[in-house]
């Protein structure tokens, strides 16, 4: 069964008297295990699919199933919990809690769930914590970490509530080429163990690192084909060796 | 999320911003303080009031003679002559709940003792009076009823008067004081009562056989008063009935209104002191919590900037599966703490300045007055301040709430 399933999915934006068709029908679907980019030009109705996706927006018209269940018509709690339950996020600006632990950092989703003791909640977060390689840093705040160091406590928070997929928005954005590769090899490593994750980006060499292109342009889907995976890990070994040192 | 998590999620916010939060907090300080400190002096001043009637005779009745008209003009209070001989004798007869009886006559005097000279009045009674007020001999003795039938040029004197008259420490007691024209011998010295009820000074005081003040001072045949003292407190509004009963009776007044004298128990001044004591309590409590409300809005502005501030940590939470009402209470609590925090130090300062003020006022010795501290005022600003918090941190707490989470990520 696909973990997201979209039909014929539109949204219309009112713009003082205009409406804007940010999305014009699109359909598609994303198997467990995939490891999709979506691409597309500004404008073209990427963050508007994405905020859907992640449950932030619900569409104009069309429906939308995530991991079985059909939250197009889902009220704000409801939708707030398939975002707890379902979905990590990992944004272009890291978006950690400033003067905050990277610990606390990663078991903040978990607060929101109740089914989550305090002991528990330490416990998967260590794990996704060293999952991501930072287990000597756990009790630093955001601002002892390099910018490369915060995307990965970011994707930590993304994996801590087990979701059924990651959404990840332009995640490279802010990083430089080097630390790009490393956070898209790390997300190939959790591709590998089983992981879905899907990944906004304009950037081709990024999106060459995935399994399957979703192009976007005008609020439809242009294109949408499997990419023969490049090896990030690969692609950060072939850089030459930093200028810098 | 869970409450112990909020707490302590709003404590650190509030303490990422000390000097912001302390500055906040300054009018709930301020506020919570002088509702402290108006509710324990208020309450100390009842208490000190109360005591100091205790010492005048809680069971004490008195009757006046009541306003006269003459003409339509009014002559001030107890000036009519409606209370003598013959209506203490009736009252005697028939008022089983008073213990006893004083009539009382004053007669204002310049009294001389060689070079010293004090001005006062003389207070005509009945031996019984002591008893009536609790005053207590000293040195010597009370006069008697024999001393009242043979209008005895005697007199029992209070210790400011001894201070004023014999300030050399000689033996008041067989000397003479002249008072105006009259020479009464000292008798007996009272011990010393302090203040009295209506802050006045209960030792400067003469006493002498009521008859002696009527026949030699004044010239005149009734009472300016009659004291009486009931069996105990709770006999005093009985006593009082039977009193005001036997009265109409011998002065043939069928109705109330008409009657020419007024009775008046110490219970019930007290009863009425009370009740203004409070009513001025609770006015200045009142004004003092003003500046609550004027806290409050300050918590409301600070709460405001706080979810513009931290749009982007709203929307993350909600992205991350926080609900609309866990953020309404986080922000809802984090008010909550700031305004509790502001509570305790105000209620601690309140409780300082009090003590302070109390001191201050008992060593000017201006008011009867006793430190109480006010549980019941220090629990009700712990609610007071629960709902300044709460009612304050609405609005700012619903706006982070309804934030659109998609915006609000996008905040900067």
């Amino acid at each position: 069964m696909a973990i997201i399933d979209i039909k014929d999915l539109r949204r219309d934006f009112v713009v003082g008297s205009e409406i804007v068709h940010a999305l014009r029908g699109i359909s598609f679907s994303i198997e467990p295990g995939e490891f999709v980019s979506i691409m597309g030009t500004s404008g073209s109705g990427k963050s508007t699919l994405l905020n859907i996706l992640g449950c932030l927006d619900t569409p104009t018209s069309g429906t939308y199933t995530i991991d079985g269940t059909d939250v197009s018509t889902l009220n704000r709690n409801a939708q707030a919990d398939i975002r707890n339950r379902k979905i990590g996020f990992v944004f272009q600006s890291y978006n950690l809690l400033p003067r905050t632990s990277v610990l606390e950092n990663v078991e903040l989703p978990l607060m929101y769930n109740k089914q989550y003791t305090a002991r528990q909640r330490r416990e998967r977060a260590m794990e996704v914590i060293h999952r991501v390689g930072l287990d000597q840093r756990i009790h630093h705040t955001s601002a002892q970490l390099s910018g490369g160091q915060q995307q990965r406590v970011a994707i930590a928070r993304a994996l801590v509530g087990d979701p059924v997929i990651i959404l990840a928005d332009e995640a490279t954005g802010n990083l430089d080429t080097r630390t790009s590769y490393e956070i898209m090899a790390l997300f190939q490593q959790l591709h590998s163990q089983g992981t879905t994750i899907a990944f906004v980006t304009h950037e081709p060499d990024i999106a060459a690192f995935t399994s399957r292109t979703i192009k976007l342009r005008d609020g439809h889907i242009t294109e949408d084909y499997p990419v023969p995976t490049a090896n990030a890990q690969a692609a950060l070994d072939a850089l030459p060796i930093n200028e810098d040192y | 999320m869970n409450f112990a998590n909020l707490i302590k999620l709003a404590i650190r916010a509030i303490l990422r911003n000390k000097t912001r939060a302390l500055l906040t907090m300054l009018g709930i300080i301020i506020g919570i303080s002088a509702v402290i400190t108006m509710l324990s002096l208020g309450e100390g001043v009842k208490q000190g009031m109360t005591s100091e009637f205790a010492s005048m005779g809680t069971n004490s009745i008195m009757v006046m003679p009541a306003r006269q008209h003459r003409g339509g003009v009014d002559m001030g209070n107890s000036t009519s002559k409606s209370l003598d001989d013959k209506d203490l004798k009736a009252l005697q007869a028939a008022c089983p709940h008073v213990a006893t009886f004083s009539p009382s006559v004053t007669a204002a005097v310049q009294m001389i003792v060689g070079s010293c000279n004090h001005s006062g009045s003389v207070q005509g009674c009945s031996p019984n009076y002591l008893t009536i007020n609790n005053y207590s001999l000293d040195r010597g003795l009370m006069f008697t009823e024999q001393d009242v039938l043979t209008y005895a040029k005697v007199c029992v004197i209070g210790q400011t008067i001894v201070e004023e008259l014999f300030p050399g420490g000689e033996n008041p007691v067989g000397q003479s004081i002249r008072c105006g024209n009259i020479p009464l011998k000292v008798i007996g010295v009272l011990k010393e009562k302090g203040q009295g009820g209506f802050g006045n000074d209960a030792d400067d005081i003469v006493l002498a056989p009521y008859t002696t003040v009527q026949k030699r001072f004044l010239g005149i045949n009734y009472f300016h008063m009659l004291e009486a003292s009931a069996v105990s407190q709770e006999a005093s509004e009985a006593a009082a009935t039977e009193i005001t009963h036997t009265l109409r009776a011998t002065h043939k007044i069928d109705n109330p209104d008409n009657d020419d004298f007024e009775v008046m128990t110490m219970n019930e001044l007290m009863t009425s002191m009370d009740s203004m004591m409070s009513m001025i309590t609770l006015l200045l409590t009142a004004i003092a919590s003003i500046s609550l409300i004027v806290g409050g809005i300050g918590i409301m502005n600070i709460m405001y900037v706080t979810v513009t501030e931290r749009t982007r940590e709203i929307g993350l939470r909600m992205s991350i599966g926080a609900r609309q009402h866990d953020i309404m209470l986080q922000f809802l609590l984090e008010s909550v703490v700031l305004s509790l925090i502001g509570g305790l130090i105000g209620i601690l300062l309140g409780v300082m300045l009090s003590y302070v003020l109390v001191l201050a006022i008992q060593s000017s010795g201006s008011m009867p007055i006793s430190f109480i501290l006010s549980y019941s005022a220090i629990v009700i600003s712990f609610i007071v301040c629960v709902a300044v918090g709460v009612f304050f941190g609405w609005y700012p707490a619903r706006k982070a709430a309804n934030l659109d989470p998609i915006q609000a990520l996008r905040y900067e």
